[in-house]
């Protein structure tokens, strides 16, 4: 009637290591799950949790809630954590404490998110690969890499490959770098939502849905992001048809869109590398549905686009951008809504809006395309839209300064 | 092995011996020494909570208490015992938890009858949770059930059991019972990153309670068995989920107030969601009323908003609620099925909700 395995029992940790620092030494077995979440329990500030190579499988979450431990595999194509039969909890792993540094593993095949920490102040994830094995699929988790409510976050050289929303998304959180990663075949690649300075830069990229996103939500504890740095990256062909579940803000994400920012403030995009987005390589566009959060600001402000380098883009236009094709319009290497008025909790709102556009360069020959589609209140109709390509020029945003991460 | 290996193996021992003869209970007597120790006791009965190893009889400085609405936990029966130190009450507050005094210690055992039928008779206990106050804060301590009934171990990594039962329709039922870890107690228990009661707050404990076959008042019953300062008359008071003769809004706020409001509040593990599902919620935009969802992946059900009012069948509170399929259902903890009394009641509320999130008058 009532069988019991309590999981104690299998406590199967070596420990070796100095008076100070302890390493728990993790093997792949049948008791993997209770031997790593013991030793992610026992561990005390300043251990390492070492996973050996090889494939362990996990049917319920893990989670660490110890400050300054390091977990560490053998590197991301060696030690795979997959979660195919997770039955219980929202994520793979879950990091709710300070100073946690996760190395050289990979995270496979979650229900829900791969890996997430919140309110994890100083946490880096470096050489991780977050994977949804069959590739994009709708039925896959939403994040691969999901830093949250936290400060000064660092993601380094990983790999996040079709998650169902975003691969790396980072939100309402402060002081973040990511990069060197690479990002494929997810709806977004890479996202910085509801932040304040970031760095994002030297990252791949491609075949997302929508390659980098830089937004604001409404109604959200943290609103009101800026100050993000775009740059040195290689955003291309991003052309995967959308897989979000509907009702996502990404599920009406066109696909074939290299970076876009909404509804932020003080976004400096340069020196990146666009090509193949079928849509547009660049999209500057205000959040469209009605708005009930007063302090909200639904428009894009103080954007800078310069120093780019413009591949092929605007063949393909697609969601809600193909209203354009009906209208005779070609897709552009740069398109912005033209939104400088907004309607949020019943009152409308003006503001000036600066974009700044300088330096790009076009690899096509065509010169560098810009379209302003003149829908002065965000959120109209895009058949409404009064399209010109007059690009604003050279206007003097200060730049956000590059961020240093606080020591741990 | 150096220091801090031995020092994590001494601790596995001290798990697996009995403990000192300071740490053994007498029959009867209160062990404070187990209470107020920050190193966790081995075995529940350590603490001399109860007078017989099984704990089934309470000792006499415990009273068992009720909660009008519930946590939905699988269809597990639950008894809850409240103790406070000889002389020390709880401070009343009517918002919030009451104010436990050090040393304080709540006791939550979640049991199967071995048939719904029979629910006073053959009951297995599956695992005794303990909150308690220390000087250090609140822990939180999962004990759980050998197969004789006879001893509750700590077992800080929580624990997997295979719980049956005949239900009241004389069906067999199976639940694989996960007994929380440490780190998803405090998944639920957790405000402001601390670990804190959820139960116990004026409001849930104001109703009438059985005590050995009378029915009495539960707060005045508290101050009298020395646990409460006082019990004003003008409590609060959530109703009880499943009172028909409740408004419907009022018990559809209690039953989310207690069964998502612990991570669903602006201080809780799901602050970030901005959704906020407590008692104290006025805005229909942060109880869900047309709000978009964030961070839900495919728990959207290709849905707009959590709630759509008039339309529960297009709302995804109500989609997370029905699912049973981790990275969809909610809570994500604490259950593998679905609470079919609790999933009706929110679809009653939804449906007879206007467009601003009021309920429509009849």
């Amino acid at each position: 009637m009532l069988r019991s395995f309590v999981l104690a029992s299998a406590f199967m940790v070596a420990a070796i290591g100095v008076a100070e620092a302890k390493t728990f030494k993790i093997k792949p077995g049948p008791t993997v799950q209770a031997d790593l979440q013991t030793a992610l329990i026992s561990a005390r500030p300043g251990d390492t949790v070492q996973l050996a190579k090889g494939r362990y499988e996990f049917n319920a979450g893990l989670s660490l809630d110890v400050d300054r431990v390091t977990v560490r595999g053998a590197g991301m194509d060696k030690t795979i954590l997959s979660f195919k039969n997770q039955r219980t909890t929202g994520e793979g792993l879950l990091v709710t404490s300070d100073d946690v540094t996760l190395r050289d593993f990979a995270v496979e095949d979650t229900p829900g998110d791969g890996i997430k920490s919140k309110g994890a102040d100083r946490i880096r994830y470096y050489r991780l690969r977050v994977e949804w094995t069959r590739g994009p699929h709708p039925q896959n988790g939403a994040y691969g890499i999901y830093p949250v409510t936290s400060s000064d976050v660092l993601i380094e050289e990983c790999v996040v490959r079709a998650s169902a929303d975003a691969g790396i998304y980072v939100g309402q959180s402060r002081n973040i770098i990511v990069r060197k990663n690479i990002a494929e075949r997810n709806v977004a690649g890479i996202e910085i939502e509801n932040s304040f300075n970031a760095d994002v830069h030297d990252n791949i990229a491609r075949e997302n849905t929508g390659g980098i996103l830089v937004f604001d939500l409404p109604g959200l504890p943290q609103i009101g992001g800026h100050s993000t740095r775009v740059f040195r990256n290689q955003i291309v062909n991003n052309n995967t048809p959308n897989f979000s579940s509907i009702g996502n803000i990404v599920a009406t994400l066109p696909a074939g869109t290299g970076f876009i920012v909404m509804a932020t403030k003080n976004v400096h995009v340069f020196d990146n590398v666009f090509a193949e987005n079928g849509t547009a390589n660049v999209i500057i566009n205000a959040y469209r549905a009605s708005i009930a959060d007063a302090n909200y600001n639904p428009l894009p402000r103080d954007i800078v686009i310069r120093n780019n380098t413009f591949g092929r883009a605007g063949y393909k236009l697609d969601g809600d951008l193909k209203a354009l094709s009906q209208m005779g319009i070609q897709g552009p290497d740069i398109l912005w809504d033209g939104s400088t008025t907004y309607v949020a909790a019943g009152a409308p709102k003006t503001e000036p809006v600066r974009i700044s556009i300088a330096d790009n360069i076009s690899q096509s020959g065509a010169g560098v395309r810009f379209l302003n589609l003149g829908l002065a209140v965000a959120g109209a109709d895009f058949a409404d839209a009064q399209p010109s390509d007059a690009a604003p020029g050279l206007l003097k945003i200060q730049e956000p300064a590059p961020i240093k991460l606080a020591k741990r | 092995m150096m220091a801090r290996g031995a020092f994590a193996f001494a601790l596995l021992l001290l798990l697996a011996l009995s403990p000192g003869p300071e740490a053994r209970a007498r029959a009867g007597a209160v062990n404070m020494a187990a209470i107020l120790s920050e190193r966790p006791a081995a075995t529940l009965s350590d603490y001399g909570l109860f007078l017989d190893p099984g704990a089934r009889e309470p000792g006499p400085a415990l009273t068992r208490y009720d909660l009008n609405t519930p946590l939905y936990s699988d269809d597990a029966a639950k008894v809850r015992y409240v103790f406070t130190p000889a002389g020390k009450a709880a401070r009343y507050r009517p918002d919030g938890v009451l104010d436990f005094p050090v040393g304080s210690v709540l006791v939550k055992t979640f049991a199967f009858p071995a048939d719904m039928r029979r629910p006073d008779r053959d009951i297995r206990f599956l695992e005794t949770r303990l909150l308690i106050h220390k000087a250090s804060g609140w822990v939180a301590l999962p004990y759980v059930w050998n197969e004789a009934q006879t001893q509750a171990r700590l077992s800080l990594i929580g624990a997997n059991l295979d719980a049956r039962w005949i239900d009241g329709a004389g069906a067999l039922q199976q639940v694989a019972w996960a007994v929380p870890n440490k780190n998803q107690c405090k998944g639920c228990h957790a405000l402001d990153e601390a670990v804190t009661p959820i139960g116990p707050k004026a409001r849930n404990l104001n109703g009438l309670t059985v005590q050995n076959g009378q029915s009495t008042p539960q707060l005045p019953l508290w101050v009298a068995r020395g646990h409460l300062d006082r019990a004003p008359e003008d409590a609060p008071r959530v109703a009880r989920f499943d009172d028909p003769s409740a408004p419907l809004d009022a018990r559809a706020r209690a039953y989310l107030d207690v069964n998502c409001g612990h991570c669903h509040n602006p201080r809780g593990p799901a602050s970030n969601s901005g959704l906020s599902l407590t008692i104290e919620t006025q805005d229909p935009h942060a109880l869900g009323v047309f709000k978009r969802p964030v961070a839900t992946g495919r728990g959207t059900g290709d849905f707009q908003f959590s709630i759509k009012p008039g339309a529960p069948e297009q709302s995804i509170l109500l989609h997370r609620m029905q699912s049973a399929e981790p990275g969809v259902m909610m809570p994500e903890l604490g259950r593998t099925r679905t609470h079919g009394a609790g999933v009706t009641l929110i679809q009653e509320w939804i449906a007879a909700m206007d467009q601003d999130g009021r309920q429509k008058t009849p």
